[in-house]
């Protein structure tokens, strides 16, 4: 092995492949959310068309999205690894615990939250970015600002379904609580750690865990309350 | 008080422990945990039974012998606390007490409560020192290094190796002791020379010893009986990537 | 027997570096061909075997804990001394020779405690180039401070944890020296028996702690760096595992054990809160700068603290040294302390305590000043007796700390078996009657990393470079020694558990030979501990079997060892009719109780020999000779 693939492979290494994996990710989510704040503009979803025409089109988004899929793989890859280490350190468990003494509930439940999210995800692959690429989202002519595929009008109809919209609010919560440990830990783990920034560090992670998912969640709620309006 | 205390018995390595349930009365709230565990074991050599086997020395919550998981938590219930120095005004008359080995591959039940650390020793002899033989050295003042450095580096230098961070850990994670000396020695003069090459071979030694990785829960932190910050891992870590990216060691 | 104590000649100041020079050196070449064995990782232990190591030799270093880490070095508090004169407040070798001498009231060899003296500065260098974080001042330089004993500030400190960073210096050292392959450790092994050959000491037999066996280690020479025997007391500051046992047992091989009787006694520690206590913990003795020390005047006074008025309380140091007070040395304390609770006026639930009252000093500086003083003192006795010192005084009591006497060794640390050395505590040479604070620590690594690899390398040179094999007819004979004691403990099965033997055994020496001592006490220890000695031979119940951890087997050992050491400590303190230091005999006191020395007749290291078992030991005398210092008497009044 070389130099690099040993370093990568010490427990350092995997943590450092979780930690960085996991800041793009956020940087992701917030690009994602931003995006997607316009399916609020009142234009009968215009804007938020050509943003995904735009997103789907792009050599540099289609760069950003192998970089998304990638750090999403390896994050997902390197949790296993990681944890097939953590189980294999500790072959017998104790009698008793008492876990909540010393510890935030999300900081020892990454692992499943993960999962969680990962299921999640495939089925928000599948519902939305798979439709727009392979499905038959149809198109609708904007005039002489040209002619795209109306992925608004699916979202809607999407969120419109209550079951739906509600399992999107809850893996939001999900999401929170992923971010709220993931943020900070993310900073630890890259020895970005400092009295004069950490609190900073560690306020903008609580906040982004709420307001992202929050976003993110108001967008089925929004559907929801205009398709019973 | 009367307790009912649930303890790990186990004869050696190799067989298989089992808990064992002991009733105790009698026990005055002044005396130390591991008082208690005293009395219990004068009354089980009465009875011509094998006592409870643990590890303790000082009691005095310095020498880091001991290493108990009292109740689900390392040490017991008070933070900053060895366990030779939890007293048993801590319990209450009934209480059902559990006490449990140091639980991790890297380190193996010898018998009962007694477990082997030798894994930290390991990790020390890999490079948690400064290469200088006895005699020839400059003279002491001739190293200055400010108040708040040196501070921060007795810090660190305070862990007694008791090991409840890899037991309070929940991936049994050696992270705070290895990271405790790699701050020590980085943030004093006298450790840079070897700065790169000792995180490189101290993190290379805790891997091999089995040890599970970080996830940044704190445990290790709050259930440090002498208060170890998790800052002395951020440090590591910084430590480590540098040294991986700069080190001449191309292994 | 001729004790020789092979002082160089010549003055003071040159004796050690003349020494060096005439010693006899091994060849860097040769040097790997050796083997030497330290028994003990502490500060005298783990600093001989990795400057050894260095050195080229082949070092096995044994310790019973789990890892050398944990020796009871670790628990030293207060600091270290060096006459590094960093404060410019008068300091010198000379002045710090003299104050640990008049400390050990003339009973230390001069030429060893100079030179004591004259490597503590290498200490400090050493300790700092190892990374050991000792406290600084802003400008980066080091701190000290000031210490009993001594009227400048010659303690080098950090926090209250300096045995601990000290052994840790050492122990990385030790670390490095075993990943060279220098060094082998053995940890959880004990040492149980010296090996001899044709006179020399040449490898000693050990029991692995948790399998058992009985195995023989051979080398070129073997070093003791073991400890003191405090525990012999049950109740001490020391850790439970300390033991007498391999300076015992190398005792029982010829090795002569000098002032026994020399133990040092800490007058602040947390007294004993019941019958199930098991050891004491030292609370700084800085604490009687501002704490008051009284006992209720009227016997048996129940009240509590603050319901006695000021006329009613005895604050017995005030009143009997009006000039010194709270603040005598540690003996003075302490057997006043055991006076007043002897006469029934004791307080806490068992009597044997004596208040320490910040009450006065609250009131005059307020209660964040005494925080900011003492605040983690303060925490920690809190946390062990669940009562806050800022509101009801301190309950404390004295106990023993620490033991002066050990293995007789001579100016080479060497003891009179050619090839053995005893370093550390485990010797007796520095302190004499009496151990100044911070110099303990100082004495270990001084004889670890600056006295032993040098005197060693004398011995070597002397002998022939081949190996000893451990199938040494020697060797058997000993390994079977020791399977014997063991076989023949594991077979009594009787009623009573060692614990209460030793417990016994402690609450007899601590009565008869603790603070205060006369010769009617001792005899009646010396008749009473050969009773416990025989009923333990008989009655004693050692549960498991030897081939296994056995924590009761492990007890059994050192407590047999205990009770023969206990009865030899007993001799030499009815041998030695005078008061001094530690040892106080209440024949021998001036007319306001003060502890009397008899230079004339008692001017001399007691030095016990075995001559087997039940058998009186043979005292052996080294003459002390005084050239540089002037013999007083001290006066706290």
């Amino acid at each position: 092995m070389s130099w690099f693939t040993k370093a990568i492979s010490s427990s350092l290494g995997k943590k450092f492949v979780m930690a960085s994996t996991g800041l793009f990710l956020i940087i992701f989510l917030l690009g994602h959310v931003s995006g997607n704040l316009l399916l609020f503009k009142d234009d009968g979803g215009q804007a938020y068309n050509f943003y995904a025409e735009f997103m789907t089109t792009s050599p540099i988004v289609q760069v950003l999205r192998i970089l998304t899929a990638a750090s999403f793989i390896l994050h997902i890859i390197y949790s296993i690894l990681l944890t097939r280490i953590n189980r294999k350190a500790r072959p017998v468990e104790y009698k008793v615990t008492k876990p909540g003494a010393n510890t935030e509930w999300p900081a020892r439940n990454m692992g499943i939250l993960g999962t969680i999210i990962f299921v999640f995800l495939v089925i928000h692959l599948r519902t939305f970015l798979y439709e727009m690429k392979f499905g038959d989202v149809a198109y609708v002519d904007y005039g002489d600002l040209g002619r795209v595929k109306d992925l608004y009008t699916l979202v809607a109809s999407t969120f419109s379904i209550w079951w739906y919209s509600i399992l999107y609010i809850v893996m939001m919560v999900f999401l929170a609580f992923h971010l709220w440990h993931g943020f900070k830990s993310a900073f630890q783990t890259l020895g970005m750690k400092h009295r004069k920034y950490t609190p900073a560090i560690e306020k903008a992670g609580y906040a982004f865990a709420i307001i992202v998912p929050a976003v993110f969640a108001a967008m089925p709620i929004f559907f929801l309350i205009k398709s019973l309006g | 008080m009367n307790l009912t205390l649930d303890i790990w018995r186990q004869k050696n390595t190799d067989t298989k422990g089992a808990f064992k349930t002991y009733a105790i009365s009698n026990i005055s709230e002044d005396m130390s945990f591991l008082e208690m565990l005293d009395v219990l074991n004068e009354q089980l050599v009465e009875k011509g039974e094998d006592p409870v086997h643990f590890d303790h020395d000082c009691r005095e919550g310095i020498c880091g012998s001991c290493n108990l998981f009292i109740n689900g938590r390392a040490h017991g219930p008070n933070i900053k606390t060895a366990a030779c120095q939890l007293h048993m005004r801590s319990f209450s008359d009934g209480d059902n007490i559990t006490i449990e080995p140091w639980r991790a591959s890297a380190f193996p039940v010898i018998k009962d409560l007694v477990v082997n650390r030798g894994a930290f020793d390991r990790i020390i002899q890999a490079g948690g020192y400064v290469s200088v033989n006895t005699g020839g050295v400059p003279d002491a003042n001739e190293i200055p290094i400010s108040k708040v450095k040196a501070d921060q580096a007795f810090d660190s230098a305070t862990c007694i190796a008791c090991g409840a961070c890899v037991a309070a850990c929940k991936n049994a994670s050696a992270m705070l002791f290895v990271s405790a000396k790699v701050s020590q020695l980085a943030l004093l003069p006298q450790g840079q020379v070897e700065r790169k090459t000792r995180v490189e071979r101290m993190v290379a030694q805790m891997d091999a010893e089995g040890f599970g990785a970080c996830t940044n829960t704190g445990a290790c932190s709050i259930e440090c009986p002498v208060g170890i910050s998790q800052d002395n891992i951020a440090r590591m870590n910084r430590e480590y990537y540098s040294a991986k990216a700069k080190s001449d060691n191309l292994e | 027997m001729l004790l020789n104590s092979k002082i160089p000649e010549g003055p003071l100041t040159d004796k050690w570096t003349k020494h060096k020079f005439n010693i006899k050196l091994v060849n860097p070449a040769n040097k790997r061909k050796y083997d030497i064995i330290v028994v003990g990782t502490g500060l005298a232990g783990a600093s001989a075997s990795a400057s050894l190591a260095e050195l080229g030799y082949n070092v096995k270093a044994f310790c019973f804990h789990d890892s050398p880490r944990r020796a009871h070095s670790i628990a030293a508090q207060g600091g270290i001394n060096a006459a590094k004169n960093y404060q410019n407040d008068g300091d010198s070798v000379f002045r710090l020779f003299y104050d640990t001498i008049k400390g050990g009231d003339y009973r230390s060899r001069e030429a060893n405690v100079y030179r004591l003296a004259q490597v503590s500065v290498n200490i400090i260098d050493q300790c700092v180039a190892q990374g050991v974080p000792f406290a600084r001042e802003y400008g980066g330089l080091l701190a000290n401070r000031s210490f009993g004993g001594a009227q400048v500030s010659r303690t080098f400190y950090a926090r209250g944890q300096t045995g601990q960073q000290l052994l840790l210096g050492a122990y990385s050292a030790l670390s490095r020296q075993v990943a060279n392959g220098k060094v082998q450790i053995f940890p959880r092994t004990e040492m149980l028996d010296l090996v001899k050959i044709d006179g020399k000491a040449r490898g000693i037999v050990t029991r692995n702690l948790i399998t058992g066996k009985i195995e023989s280690h051979s080398a070129h020479a073997v070093i003791l760096a073991t400890g003191g025997y405090g525990n012999v007391f049950f109740l001490s500051t020391n850790a439970m595992g300390s033991n007498t046992t391999a300076a015992w047992r190398a005792h029982k091989r010829g090795a002569l054990f000098a002032n026994p009787c020399f133990t040092q006694i800490h007058p602040t520690c947390i007294p004993v809160s019941g019958d199930h206590q098991s050891k004491l913990t030292l609370m700084s003795e800085s604490l009687r700068n501002d704490g008051r020390v009284w006992v209720p005047k009227a016997k048996g006074d129940k009240r509590k603290a603050k319901d006695i008025p000021d006329n009613e309380r005895d604050y017995f140091l005030e009143r009997k040294y009006p000039s010194f007070g709270n603040l005598v040395p540690r003996d003075v304390a302490s057997r006043n302390a055991k006076e007043a609770c002897d006469e029934g006026r004791g307080v806490g639930p068992t009597g044997l305590a004596v208040y320490l009252d910040f009450r006065d000093a609250i009131q005059r500086d307020g209660k964040n000043t005494i925080e900011a003083k003492y605040g983690n003192l303060f925490e920690m006795y809190e946390k062990i007796t669940g009562q806050n010192p800022y509101e009801m005084p301190m309950m404390i009591y004295p106990a023993i700390h620490y033991t002066m006497g050990g293995l007789w060794v001579d100016y080479n640390l060497m003891t009179n078996i050619p090839g053995l050395y005893a370093t550390g505590e485990c010797n007796f040479s520095d302190h004499g009657a009496n151990r100044l604070g911070a110099s303990a620590l100082m004495q270990g690594l001084a004889d670890g990393y600056f006295v032993i690899s040098y005197t060693i390398g004398d011995y070597l040179a002397s002998i022939p470079i081949e190996r000893i094999n451990n199938d040494h007819p020697a060797f058997k004979e000993a390994e079977a020694n020791v399977a014997g004691i063991i076989t023949k403990l594991l077979i009594i099965k009787g009623t009573r558990t060692v614990d209460s033997f030793h417990k016994e055994l402690g609450k007899v020496m601590w009565d008869y030979c603790g603070m205060a001592r006369n010769a009617k006490g001792l005899k009646f220890a010396k008749e009473k501990i050969r009773e416990i000695r025989a009923e333990f031979w008989n009655n004693v119940n050692v549960v498991g079997e030897n081939e296994e951890l056995n924590q009761t087997l492990e007890k059994a050992l050192r407590v047999s060892d205990f009770l023969e050491l206990g009865e030899l400590m007993i001799d030499d303190a009815l041998n030695r009719e005078e008061s001094c230091g530690g040892h106080f005999r209440e024949e021998y006191q001036t007319e306001e109780g003060e502890a009397k020395r008899d230079d004339e007749n008692f001017s001399y290291v007691a030095a016990w020999e075995y001559t087997g078992d039940n058998q009186p030991e043979a005292l052996h005398k080294e003459a002390l000779e005084f050239e540089n210092v002037k013999l007083t008497q001290r006066s706290y009044k």
